[in-house]
């Protein structure tokens, strides 16, 4: 499938009608879970009402992470292949990483408000996905300081390869940190005490976000091989 | 003379000699540690608990600010070109670079971390530990910065990118660091950290080198 | 190798082909030519013909776009060649004496940093930092890596820029001398540089 998509007239065929198929799929996994978790749900006995947050929450927390792990495959596949698709599928994925990585942070801090009474609480989870929000940051401002785009795509795929291996080691600090700080366990939706009425909702929300990253990223990979082409149409028309 | 022992020379001739440019980082840490008592007032106990934390935050930024020529001076001048036909892979020249930006930068910061930490009121008994933490950590900074600093050679006023690139990197040996500072589990931390340091001096080179192999392109 | 003996490996650059590229854009197309031991090549060519991405490529800093390159009785060609760009690698606040101590360390191989100082005319500058040098003499100084460690293949880009008569007088004898050990230089000039090319390529489309 992948090295079928990797020839990017292929891919432009494909993702013609994949993108709006994910597009309409999103929207309707979405449709179903936002309501069934926000109205037709179980309230949490201990957080009550506000654990329907999670459903943002979780499925964006899990995604920016997916979505880092991608773009580091393809990175990977960019650097050792020099691949020229796969350097845009990483471009692409960035945007979107960051801002799942920021909805889960604001969802995490309005979340934090009515549970432990601050906007903000320097807990594991959330110090960590600040970092990753962070890193996303870096990667995105690399990319546009370098002007050569094909220097550009390998310069960004070593520092996404980088955080990739740093990642687990700032994840394994921050808990460190966090235990050192706050002995206290604070129970967190995406725990194992999940209520199973819970798990429909939740995996329809995560669904929706899946399907949505795809759609996201095909029609931004879309518009990035237009413009590579409109650029090697100018360089070919000032040649001539 | 080896590649190696002559690289080390050169930058530490460049970064001691003339312009005083290690000279400046320096400055920049003292001047930090300054404002910390300003910006919370002299209160004893206050400064205890938050004071050696922060010089780990000074020494930090000041090596970051080392890093923004470190590799865009080779690469405007024509050096790095050089560099890529010595008999020496790069990866071990730019060891070598991180070497004597260590010697030059990190050990005089290190070691003016002891008076900074007991003006921050730091328990004196704590101001050794507090001294290789960062003798370590300086080594686990500029690991990570051969790599922001690679990557961003190219890049015109890059000293923002550079940080922004850097910072999220620097929290690992930031919360071993300052947990030493602080007197928590001392020996562990001091433990990680070295590891830390010893990974990021293994691997940084080796990313920076396949980043200035692209920017000579 | 020594710097007095000929080069017993005598090695040989060819290249088939050869197609290079720059910011998307291709500068020239199958591009051939042989160079044999004792060969001098001028490349000649308008301002961005691709003279200095050539010389780029043949150095292994740029990879071809399309053809090859190949290097005869060169085992690690990196290691076979100097490099002469526009920049002259120079700090300015290092001494000429520690740049040449710099580079001996870098390239390794054998060393007379005297001979190369004596021959491009630096003696007298030895202590004097390099931002006080005129651009002629950072040229000279950045030329003396040629002599300073051997190695025989010599990539030249406009070598004899900012030189005066007396300087282009030294950079003709050390090439004149070079090949005729057996070494082999490429040059991108605009002007001849005095010997006699054993060939010229022109580049550009």
């Amino acid at each position: 499938m992948l090295t079928y998509l990797a020839n990017p007239a292929r891919f432009m065929a494909f993702s013609a009608w994949a993108a709006p198929i994910f597009l309409v799929a999103a929207l309707a996994l979405l449709a179903i879970g936002a309501p069934w978790g926000l109205f037709y749900s179980p309230a949490d006995y201990q957080q009550g009402e506000t654990v329907r947050i999670m459903y943002l929450h979780v499925p964006t927390a899990w995604w920016s992470m997916g979505i880092y792990a991608f773009m580091g495959a393809a990175s990977f596949v960019g650097l050792v292949w020099r691949h020229a698709l796969a350097d845009v599928a990483a471009r692409a994925a960035a945007p979107i990483g960051a801002t799942f990585a920021a909805v889960c942070l604001i969802t995490g801090s309005l979340w934090g408000a009515p549970t432990w009474g601050t906007w903000w609480e320097w807990d594991g989870r959330l110090t960590s996905m600040l970092a990753l929000f962070v890193i996303y940051l870096g990667y995105i401002a690399l990319w546009s300081a370098i002007e050569d785009e094909e220097k550009a795509a390998r310069l960004a795929a070593i520092l996404c390869l980088v955080g990739l291996v740093n990642l687990p080691i700032i994840k394994f600090s921050v808990d460190w940190w966090s235990t050192l700080h706050q002995p206290a366990s604070i129970m967190r939706a995406g725990g194992s005490s999940i209520d199973p009425s819970m798990m429909g909702p939740l995996f329809a929300m995560a669904g929706g976000f899946l399907c949505l990253f795809a759609a996201l990223l095909m029609m931004n990979m879309r518009a990035a091989v237009f413009r590579r082409r409109v650029e090697a149409a100018r360089l070919r028309g000032a040649d001539a | 003379m080896s590649a190696l022992v002559a690289t080390f020379r050169r930058d530490l001739a460049l970064m001691w000699g003339g312009g005083g440019g290690a000279l400046a980082p320096l400055g920049f840490f003292l001047g930090a540690t300054m404002l910390v008592p300003l910006a919370m007032g002299p209160e004893r106990n206050l400064l205890a608990a938050a004071g050696p934390p922060l010089v780990w935050i000074a020494a930090a930024l000041a090596v970051l600010a080392t890093l923004e020529r470190l590799f865009q001076a080779d690469l405007e001048d024509g050096s790095l070109d050089h560099m890529l036909l010595s008999p020496e892979p790069l990866e071990l020249i730019v060891l070598a670079k991180g070497a004597a930006l260590w010697v030059a930068v990190g050990l005089p910061l290190a070691l003016a971390s002891a008076p900074a930490a007991i003006a921050l009121q730091a328990p004196p008994e704590l101001v050794p530990a507090i001294v290789l933490s960062l003798l370590l950590g300086m080594a686990a900074f500029i690991g990570i910065g051969l790599v922001g600093a690679a990557v961003t050679a190219g890049v015109k006023r890059g000293g923002v990118l550079i940080a922004l690139i850097v910072l999220p990197f620097f929290a690992p040996p930031i919360i071993f660091g300052s947990a030493v500072a602080g007197g928590e589990h001392v020996g562990a931390a001091l433990s990680v950290l070295a590891g830390f340091a010893l990974a990021a001096l293994a691997l940084g080179p080796i990313a920076a080198a396949a980043a200035l192999r692209l920017q000579a392109e | 190798m020594s710097a007095s003996g000929p080069f017993q490996d005598k090695p040989k650059i060819r290249a088939d082909a050869l197609s290079v590229a720059r910011g998307g854009r291709v500068l020239f197309e199958s591009l051939s030519f042989a160079a044999e031991p004792g060969a001098y090549i001028e490349i000649r060519g308008g301002n961005g013909a691709g003279k200095t991405t050539l010389l780029r490529t043949l150095a292994g800093y740029l990879k071809p776009r399309g053809g090859q390159i190949v290097f005869e009785n060169a085992e690690e060609p990196s290691l076979a060649l100097h490099f002469v760009g526009h920049q002259n690698g120079l700090k300015p606040t290092l001494s000429v004496a520690s740049h040449l101590r710099y580079w001996a360390g870098l390239f390794g191989g054998a060393i007379n940093a005297g001979v190369a100082a004596e021959k491009l005319g630096l003696s007298a500058l030895l202590e004097r930092a390099a931002r006080t040098l005129s651009q002629g003499q950072a040229r000279r100084l950045s030329l003396s890596r040629l002599v300073l460690a051997p190695r025989p293949i010599w990539l030249l880009d406009e070598p004899a820029a900012a030189l005066d008569a007396n300087g282009k007088a030294m950079l003709a004898t050390i090439i004149d001398a070079h090949r005729a050990e057996g070494g082999l230089v490429l040059a991108a000039v605009h002007e001849p540089l005095g010997p006699t090319p054993s060939q010229t390529l022109t580049v550009g489309v």
